[in-house]
């Protein structure tokens, strides 16, 4: 008859030699799976307080940026905090939503559920984001009725993570008024430097296209000449290259386009 | 009792982890900008020490040779991502500014150094007790280092103001020297020359010696 008891078993295991195949795979394994376990509860535990920062971050970020926009802080103090109009906009038609609270409106989920979502075909795909959710947040800073300001969520694959970031742009639609990031993972030091408020300045001013409506805003290498080209950051090529390609989607017929061509056309 | 507290206070000074055995150098030079990220590695290494000698030297007897290095290092890690998920949870800013410096606390050679020299043989207790002291040792460079370049560099202490700044009407024009990099290295090096002026049996056997023409070695 076996012995069946565990405990038994146990003892068996730690009394092995310590260069016993057995008990080095078996040592091996239960190291691992413990630490794994250990780590994965620790991760799952502190999620809600990650989640919450990031929030912190996003909502900072978005409030830095368009206070240090020239001439906002003064619309912005009159208006209040709340200055910033809120609208759930339909990428596909460009249209202003109704029926969807813009407040409680998850553009993240809407992206990963397929009743809310599109697939992004292949050719048009250059931020790599497979599938976009069919309608985006959108927020629009007014003086006297007419937007004086409109910042758009955009985000894009950078190196080795996610590129999150908010694009204002000033009335025409088409000049750069500021670009910030606030979620990424890119590598510290490198790629993280989009971050940097020394790079994002060199955003504001900047056009998106030509008269004939060709996207042109790129990130380059070496001098960047003209008001369609931005300088890389040294050693973070794909980041950049991830940021165009990041840009060139959100403001092309998948993306912003159709709202942007009523932006410019001012029927908002 | 007395060599319990020995295994405490040895590596303050006597056996330093950073001026005596110059180990973790790199994270020492790369967080001392301020007091606080110099605080915080700080906190998060000695809870690493801690953790990873009690850890490794319960489970000592069991670890086969063969793979001991990456048990090892296996465990450190965990600790080291689990450390830093607390730190992004409950100090992001922080987190931030410490960037990876958190997560390399797993190729600090120092902790790989308590794990595989001390812990490895000893009881739980006393590896405890070493790691804690290397912790503070460590920690005790940083803090000194921290200050002396937060203080010059800044004229701030902790972010509050100590010494005047000329743009603000004082008399302190702030180095900015101090928060780069190479006066990391100087200020350890001065560490280094006081401590080992004022021990000199740390001073290490010069690695080669001038020989003058009639065979005699010169000082």
């Amino acid at each position: 008859m076996a012995d069946l008891n565990p405990i038994n078993w146990w003892r068996r295991f730690l009394a092995l030699p310590n260069d016993n195949l057995t008990k080095t795979l078996g040592f091996a394994f239960l190291v691992a799976f413990t630490a794994s376990i250990f780590v994965s509860v620790a991760a799952v535990t502190l999620k809600p307080l990650h989640l919450q920062n990031l929030e912190r971050e996003r909502q900072a970020r978005m409030a830095a940026m368009v206070a240090a926009l020239p001439g906002m802080a003064d619309i912005l103090a009159e208006a209040g905090t709340d200055g910033l109009e809120v609208r759930i906009v339909e990428l596909a038609s460009g249209t202003f939503a109704r029926g969807i609270d813009a407040e409680s409106f998850d553009q993240r989920a809407a992206a990963l559920d397929p009743a809310q979502s599109t697939k992004i075909p292949g050719e048009a795909d250059v931020a790599g984001l497979k599938q976009r959710a069919n309608f985006a947040p959108v927020y629009i800073l007014r003086r006297d009725g007419v937007p004086a300001l409109v910042v758009l969520p955009v985000r894009g694959v950078g190196y080795q993570s996610m590129l999150y970031a908010y694009l204002a742009l000033k009335a025409d639609g088409n000049t750069v008024a500021g670009l910030t990031f606030y979620e990424h993972g890119e590598t510290p030091g490198i790629g993280a430097r989009i971050q940097d408020p020394d790079w994002q300045a060199l955003w504001p001013g900047k056009e998106l296209a030509d008269d004939a409506g060709n996207i042109l805003i790129s990130v380059v290498r070496g001098k960047a000449v003209g008001p369609f080209e931005v300088d890389a950051i040294s050693g973070a090529t794909r980041t950049g290259s991830g940021v165009s390609n990041m840009l060139r989607f959100w403001l092309g017929e998948h993306g912003f386009g159709p709202f942007l061509k009523r932006l410019r056309a001012g029927e908002l | 009792m007395k060599a319990s507290l020995g295994y405490l206070i040895d590596p303050l000074i006597k056996g330093n982890p950073i001026t005596f055995h110059i180990l973790g150098i790199c994270s020492a030079l790369a967080v001392t900008t301020s007091l606080v990220t110099a605080l915080t590695m700080s906190g998060a290494l000695t809870i690493v020490l801690v953790l990873s000698n009690v850890t490794i030297s319960a489970i000592r007897n069991h670890i086969p040779d063969s793979i001991r290095l990456i048990v090892q290092i296996t465990i450190i890690a965990s600790l080291v991502i689990v450390i830093d998920l607390f730190l992004q949870a409950f100090a992001p800013e922080t987190s931030k500014r410490l960037s990876i410096f958190v997560a390399l606390i797993v190729t600090n050679c120092l902790v790989l150094a308590r794990a595989e020299t001390f812990a490895r043989q000893k009881p739980v207790w006393p590896s405890l007790l070493d790691g804690l002291g290397n912790g503070l040792g460590y920690s005790m460079i940083l803090l000194i280092v921290g200050s002396i370049r937060e203080l010059f560099g800044t004229g701030n202490l902790l972010g509050y103001s100590v010494l005047p700044l000329v743009e603000n009407g004082g008399w302190f024009q702030p180095l900015r020297l101090m928060l780069l990099a190479p006066s990391a290295f100087f200020i350890i090096g001065f560490l280094v020359w006081i401590i080992r002026s004022w021990r000199p049996e740390q001073i290490e056997e010069p690695e080669f010696k001038i020989l003058t023409p009639d065979g005699a070695t010169r000082p």
